[in-house]
């Protein structure tokens, strides 16, 4: 992991310290709300329903076992003792004071962990492939771009007042974990035909109320420019994103109103001029961040999978984990192993403080002191060795930790919706919980298999609902709750975007419209075929059947 | 009270802001206008004193950028202080069209963001204070350490990472 | 329907409702009720100007007019959204 050096602790401090101010600033009355906003906005503090929401970066996932036991005390401290694990690899704290917040931010800053930017119209956190340097299909370890790119954008004076919020994610798989083509520029890590390791670089995807996927604006670069090209990036939005309608003021709307053509032209026209300065990456600075990120001292082992097998056979319940939850790692004898935080009725990505703890102790123990938050709201261990799978398998089970269930219908993915959030017209977390309380038995799961449910509380779609195999968007009628449901989005190397099924459903007939379409899958598909496959082919008319039909959950309920 | 901070000092404005339809003094330093400056820059030069040209938000540099040898101030308006294209527009002034004179910071300038403003190369700031200095002062020593490189040429820290490095 | 004045205390945001002496309560029970048919129809202006006080003053955020009635005896807002405001999330986090 990166460690600061004195100079990140340097600006981080002064970063504090600089909110201090402003927040004094802002209490004696020497500003208003409006010029506060945006300062407050990026040190990571909005103003919800109940209270502020401090949400605190992880970049790119990355997380110690000390920085977590710090995001412990900190709720304990500070809020009323749990965190929220969010679809961008922070975490959300929601009942914290704004005159406490600089404290907050000093405490978070002892452990070099910050919420700087993780709000505002600039560059936000940037988030990775939660597998990231470990996954056995990974090409490339994108996670020293992604400190190289967090470092180039944080407190960048010239892309701190951007018409709106500006999104980076990085993959190095072939298989895309990271969502790439849904965020306002997506790096994608992969060699060329010479075999030499690069990016491409895709621009304007995004979802909220204008959901599109991001074109390819280079097939390839040279990693030594990806920090130039994305500063002739940022320019040209800087400089020609819309300010008149915040709605219309993401860089996929630039991107779609010029043509990717014509966008490439004039970010390739500033590029020529920057490329050799000094934003070229200096081959010291690559290799000093890069000695973080190299592989820990691994054991020489052995995969284990006649014991795994036995175990398996013995105990259904390990099975099911191991058949959910583990993910194969690059190096013989271990693996990556997934804690869903979505066991039967939980809010999902909360985490209480005393977890949190717990499971840093079992990162110290299991894991080489580190862990990964990963987009599903989930947390993963990296580097956990085959044998010790079924002891920490019987830890994490106690902590409710080790629902198998990772990418399976259960392991929604909410948003806070409006029983928090200010943006909400309806409230997402109940409905995630209706279904994997519904959902809950291993073998049930396991045999529907992969299948993403995703729900937001309004069109900001902070739950990512376009993306999601189901998708699931709450809107408010005559102040009611009403749930449109969506299908066949992904957000993977073959991304798509849902199709809307047809009108809201009230909230009490949703769990029974997915149980519906659940069977409609089982009774359709093909060997092999996921439930996206099965959408893919058969299209939308035998869904919309079960759920608006003669027979459909609509009509059984009078 | 509404004051003109040049270089970190405070300092009378010599030059006087012109409207598009205001009468142009006799003598003396003004700044006009883009579509002033457009329509009547051979007058305006004549006048034989320093003329400066006022940039709205959408008004990009470039369209100046042949022409800047010819003036004494770029004056970029903030119609709100979160219209950050001004930052964009300064830093091409300095880095890429090479402009030397003042780039002037006018319109919803505030505190907080002067720090920034004056990294991209803004080296003079109208804004209101009490005491225009010491606001100036506080926001340039918010930071003593930057990620990047910018308009105003200090060091980064991968360039004092790279001087600390044993050869 | 009667209507209260509702807002968010700067300092530490949480929900506040203000009283008839222009303060901010947490409980809505404490806050000034502002009868539908008040005799000058003004007075729910005059009540938000002094709501926007609060603002000026930096004690409160976002002063704004809510509708509320009884429920069962107890005053709710009308709205879905500020019930919740007024008594917290519908669901209950989990804290150990």
């Amino acid at each position: 992991m990166y460690r600061y050096d004195e100079f990140d602790h340097q600006i981080v401090g002064e970063r504090v310290a600089q909110f201090r101010r402003q927040v004094a600033r802002r209490l004696n009355g020497e500003m208003n709300e409006d010029q506060f906003k945006p300062l407050r906005l990026m040190n990571g503090l909005y103003l919800q329903l109940h209270a502020y929401m401090l949400r605190v970066n992880v970049p790119y996932g990355c997380l110690s076992s000390k920085q977590l036991r710090k995001l412990a005390h900190i709720a304990r401290r500070y809020d009323k003792g749990f965190g929220h694990f969010t679809t961008r690899q922070n975490i959300q704290y929601n009942w914290i004071k704004l005159e406490e917040t600089p404290d907050i931010l000093a405490e978070l800053a002892e452990v070099e962990v910050t919420a700087i930017q993780s709000s505002g119209n600039c560059v936000r956190n940037i988030t990775a492939d939660q597998y990231a340097g470990r996954a056995r299909d990974e090409i490339e370890d994108p996670r020293v771009w992604a400190e190289i790119l967090r470092q180039y954008s944080i407190l960048n004076p010239e892309f701190s007042y951007l018409p709106r919020k500006f999104k980076f994610a990085l993959t190095g798989s072939p298989h895309d974990r990271a969502a790439v083509a849904v965020h306002d520029i997506g790096l994608r890590m992969h060699h060329n035909t010479a075999g030499e390791p690069g990016f491409e670089v895709l621009v304007g995807g995004g979802q909220g109320r204008t959901p599109v996927i991001a074109k390819t604006i280079r097939e390839w670069i040279e990693p030594e420019h990806v920090v130039s090209y994305v500063e002739a990036i940022l320019r040209i939005y800087n400089m020609y994103g819309r300010r008149d309608n915040i709605y219309k003021a993401r860089i996929k709307i630039l991107v779609n109103a010029l043509g990717i053509d014509k966008f490439r032209e004039l970010v390739d026209a500033e590029w020529e001029q920057i490329r050799d300065g000094l934003l070229k990456v200096a081959p010291e600075e690559l290799q000093r961040i890069d000695a973080y990120f190299r592989p820990p001292e691994y054991e020489q082992l052995e995969d284990l999978d006649d014991e795994l097998g036995r175990l398996r056979e013995q105990d259904a319940a390990f099975g099911a984990w191991l058949t959910s939850n583990i993910i194969e790692h690059k190096v013989r004898g271990y693996a990556i192993v997934n804690l869903s935080l979505k066991a039967p009725g939980k809010i999902p990505g909360d985490i209480s403080a005393d977890k949190m703890d717990r499971v840093a102790d079992l990162a110290d123990q299991y894991s080489m002191g580190e862990l990964r938050v990963s987009h599903r709201q989930n947390l993963v261990f990296v580097d956990v060795r085959q044998a010790d799978l079924h002891a920490l398998w019987r830890e994490l089970d106690a902590l409710e930790l080790a629902t198998p269930n990772i990418g399976f219908v259960s392991d929604v993915i909410a948003c806070p919706g409006l029983d928090y959030c200010a943006l909400a017209d309806a409230r997402s977390i109940p409905i995630a919980q209706d279904i994997s309380r519904h959902f809950n038995d291993a073998k049930q799961l396991q045999e529907i298999g992969n299948l993403t449910i995703n729900i937001s509380g309004c069109v900001n779609a902070c739950g990512h609902h376009h993306v999601g195999n189901i998708g699931i968007l709450g809107a408010n009628k005559r102040g009611k709750e009403f749930f449109q449901l969506t299908l066949g989005g992904s957000s993977d190397e073959n991304a798509s975007l849902g199709d809307r099924v047809g009108p809201g459903l009230p909230q009490a007939e949703v769990p029974a419209a997915i149980e519906r379409m659940v069977d409609t899958y089982l009774d359709l598909r093909k060997p092999d075929e996921r439930f996206l496959d099965t959408y893919r082919r058969i299209g939308m008319e035998p869904f919309k059947e079960v759920v608006y039909g003669p027979d459909g959950p609509k009509k059984r309920h009078p | 009270m509404m004051a003109l901070i040049r270089d970190g000092r405070l300092v009378e404005d010599q030059f006087v802001g012109v409207a598009d339809d205001g009468e142009m003094p006799d003598q003396g330093p003004v700044i006009v206008s883009l579509a002033r400056w457009q329509s009547e820059s051979e007058q305006l030069l004549r006048r034989g004193t320093p003329v400066g040209v006022r940039l709205k938000s959408d008004e990009h540099p470039e369209v100046i950028a042949g022409e800047l040898g010819q003036l004494a101030v770029v004056a970029l308006e903030f119609p709100v202080f979160r219209d950050g294209r001004a930052y964009s527009y300064a830093r091409l002034l300095r880095d890429r069209y090479g402009f030397e004179g003042e780039v002037r910071a006018i319109g919803d300038v505030l505190l907080e963001q002067l720090h920034y403003m004056e990294r991209v190369g803004f080296n003079a700031f109208e804004f209101d204070s009490d005491d225009p200095e010491r606001a100036f002062r506080i926001a340039s020593e918010d930071f003593s350490a930057w990620y990047q490189p910018a308009a105003d040429r200090r060091a980064t820290v991968a360039q004092l990472r790279s001087k600390k490095r044993p050869t | 329907m009667s209507q209260m004045i509702i807002a968010n205390r700067l300092v530490d945001g949480l929900v506040v409702f203000m009283t008839a002496a222009g303060s901010w309560a947490e409980s809505i029970a404490d806050g000034v009720l502002i009868p539908d048919e008040a005799p000058d129809g003004d007075e729910s202006e005059r009540l938000l100007e002094v709501g926007k006080d609060g603002e000026r003053d930096c004690l409160v955020i976002d002063a704004c007019l809510i509708e509320v009635e009884e429920r069962n005896g107890v005053r709710t807002p009308t709205s879905y959204r500020e019930e919740i405001r007024a008594r917290g999330p519908s669901i209950q986090a989990e804290v150990n």
